[in-house]
């Protein structure tokens, strides 16, 4: 065995990991999700048919293969509910993701332009929320944000309102909730971005006569794009799919993909839907990924 | 051709014979008349209560190549961003043109800098990063497009132009750098350690390089630099600064012939040091009794020294070795300084050889002499007694 086969071979295995843990935890499940999708509902443990058994032989795991249809899908096309459900995912992660980003991007900057020692702490007070659990914090809001909540109560008692507004159940109460949560999402890979900068570079684009403002725009902001990428997927892939902010703030007037889900899993156990509407949702979601993917390889490949 | 300029430049730079120029008082240049074209006074730049910048001044005449010189945190570095305006002076006034412009926004100062790491933009190519300076000036394409192409051709980066940094050599990357920084006019372009990350034969051709076009452009040059040789190489004069304070400013030769402190001397160059007490005076001749060397005889400082313990300094290439001592003329003026050792160690460095002389005191001394035979049968060895001489106009009289 030559000394190069011996210094790769761990290497190898360690490369092998990462592959067996999503083909374990990430492939096999969603087959099984798949496989789901594709079955029809019953009355039956589990909900679905046909239910592969191993035991029955060859012959009957061809029946069960024969029996897979894609009727689900049709269904997800036709129900003008499940495509609603849908664009209203997208809407709200698209406009919750652009408020993000308008917020957190002046706090990453701000952070990464304070004194070293000041950093860690600025970056602790991002991450203490972390210490308490997220559905906690969600029942926290509910709290201040009900009829005699913390935040009626403070209103009324500087005389800015005269009785008690309705916050919880609205859409802001949801966007609220949402920006709250994923602000250390989009803050964390921005500042880290904005940190590691040459500050050398904002100095030569003043030296060369850029106003503080064009220095930002020409080269601050561009050279943080793949932060701004790194935050925006970050949150706006789990926005997409988000149950238990919207199902706690918001009215019930309109649901998201995630509550329609849960709506089919749980209330109407319709399992073979809920899996297609899942299906369909995770190939929504590769799309940004694939763009990104894209982008950084055109970007490898001119670095080259 | 390198060599041919190097030469030049000094000429030019260095008119008259050598000790007439050692003579002549320093950091007044042989043309300056009038208002110089930037004049620091007084400037003081501290953080948190230490002082990097403590008190100086100096004037800068237009077209001249200047270096400041000084150990790490000697606020070479401070004084430079100072001048860029990416640090504001506590104290004192910076004139540029009769402008103070200490106070002045960076983006609005007719000066511009080279950065150390250069500091490229790497999202932008070559022409692109050359000509960011130009559009914020307000130029028309069609100029900034001139101004790019007359300053690629300048630094020798045709072809390149759609490259972005990254895909660029350390020195194709230095010269990027130089044509982006030159691109405005500045009144005044500021170097910071611009070589540094060059390996040495790229840092001597790019010095020449540095020098030919500050020459050609007529442009006025300051470059920190903690390299010397560097310094001695591209620059009219030098300002030693150490401790935040301009120690000395003056061209190469007075800096290193007649350096004004005991630490510059020994910061410039190799020197060795013989401490001593004034014997007697004579007319431009003092006497000086040393602890290591003897009774020493050197010429006349031009600046008094009143103090009677001094410091006598004399450089190891002006030591001069041989078997036996020269024959001296007692009738002569010119008296000898001869001291007599052993050979201790030997370093040959191609162009000179070192000697180390453990004199007869206990004390060591370098000397270094030029290789100027190719076949030396008379080179010393290791344990071989010798005698060192040298006359009192080697010598430099120092405080201690």
């Amino acid at each position: 065995m030559s000394a190069r086969a011996i210094f790769t071979r761990p290497a190898r295995l360690a490369a092998i990991v990462p592959y067996l843990w999503m083909v374990l935890f990430f492939l096999v499940p969603f087959g099984f999700v798949m496989k789901i999708s594709l079955s029809q509902t019953a009355i039956a443990q589990p909900p679905y048919t046909p239910a592969f058994d191993l035991t029955a032989g060859l012959a009957a795991i061809g029946d069960a293969l024969a029996a897979l249809s894609l009727d689900n899908f049709r269904l997800l096309i036709s129900d003008d509910l499940y495509l609603l459900s849908y664009l209203r995912s997208l809407f709200v992660a698209v406009v919750s993701t652009g408020i993000l980003l308008l917020i957190g991007y002046p706090i990453a900057y701000g952070m990464a332009r304070l004194p070293r020692r000041w950093q860690g702490i600025a970056m602790m007070l991002v991450i203490v929320p972390f210490w308490t659990s997220f559905l906690i914090r969600i029942y926290a809001w509910i709290n201040i944000l009900q009829h005699d909540g913390l935040l009626n109560r403070v209103l009324l008692a500087l005389h800015l309102v005269s009785q008690p507004v309705v916050w919880l159940s609205t859409e802001s109460a949801m966007y609220l909730g949402i920006i709250y949560s994923y602000l250390p999402f989009m803050i964390l890979p921005l500042y880290a971005t904005l940190a590691k900068m040459d500050r050398a570079l904002e100095e030569a684009a003043a030296d060369l006569g850029a106003s503080p403002f064009k220095v930002f725009w020409l080269v601050t902001f561009p050279l943080s794009l793949p932060g701004v990428a790194a935050g925006v997927l970050l949150c706006f892939i789990p926005i997409v799919g988000e149950f238990v902010i919207p199902d706690l703030l918001a009215g019930s007037n309109a649901l998201m993909i995630g509550q329609t889900l849960w709506l089919e899993f749980f209330t109407n156990k319709d399992w073979p839907v809920a899996s297609a509407a899942a299906v369909f949702l995770l190939v929504l979601l590769l799309i940004p990924l694939l763009v990104y993917d894209r982008l950084q390889r055109r970007q490898f490949e001119e670095v080259k | 051709m390198m060599a041919e300029e190097l030469a030049r430049t000094h000429d030019e730079t260095e008119p008259g014979a050598p000790a007439a120029e050692l003579g002549k008082p320093e950091s007044s240049l042989p043309d300056a008349v009038g208002m110089p074209l930037l004049r620091i006074e007084g400037v003081v730049k501290a953080f948190g209560g230490v002082r990097a910048v403590d008190g100086v001044s100096l004037d800068i005449r237009a077209g001249e190549f200047l270096a400041l010189l000084g150990p790490s945190g000697c606020g070479k570095t401070t004084l430079l961003r100072m001048l860029a305006g990416f640090e504001t002076p506590d104290e004192g006034r910076m004139l540029l043109n009769g402008r103070d412009i200490a106070q002045v926004l960076p983006h609005e100062r007719p000066v511009n800098m080279m950065f150390q790491n250069y500091a490229l933009f790497p999202h932008l190519s070559v022409r692109d990063n050359i000509a960011f300076g130009l559009k914020r000036a307000g130029l028309s394409r069609a100029e900034i497009k001139d101004r790019v192409a007359e300053m690629v051709a300048l630094v020798k980066l045709k072809g390149l132009e759609k490259r972005r940094p990254d895909q660029l050599s350390g020195g194709q990357r230095q010269r990027v750098a130089l044509a982006r920084s030159l691109a405005r006019c500045p009144q005044l372009l500021l170097l910071d350690e611009p070589l540094a990350a060059l390996d040495k034969k790229l840092r001597e051709s790019t010095q020449a390089e540095l020098m030919e076009v500050q020459r050609r452009l007529g442009m006025t040059f300051i470059i920190v630099t903690h390299d010397q040789d560097e310094a001695m190489t591209v620059a009219d004069r030098i300002g030693v600064m150490n401790a935040g304070r301009l120690a000395q400013l003056a061209t190469p030769r007075q800096l290193y012939e007649a350096p004004r402190s005991r630490w510059i001397a020994e910061f410039v160059g190799d020197i060795n040091v013989f401490e001593g007490k004034i014997e007697a005076r004579e007319t431009s001749r003092l006497t000086v009794a040393t602890r290591d060397a003897g009774t020493l005889a050197v010429v006349e400082p031009r600046d008094a020294i009143g103090k009677a313990n001094v410091a006598v300094a004399i450089r190891p290439e002006k030591l001069k070795l041989s078997r036996q001592g020269p024959a001296v003329d007692v009738a002569s003026a010119h008296a000898v300084n001869r001291l007599e050792g052993v050979i201790s160690d030997v370093s040959y460095l191609g162009g000179t050889t070192s000697y180390k002389v453990k004199l007869d005191s206990g004390a060591v001394v370098r000397a270094s002499m030029s290789n100027t035979t190719r076949l030396d049968v008379d080179a010393y060895g290791l344990g071989q007694r010798v005698v060192v001489w040298f006359t009192p106009d080697d010598c430099v009289m120092l405080d201690q």
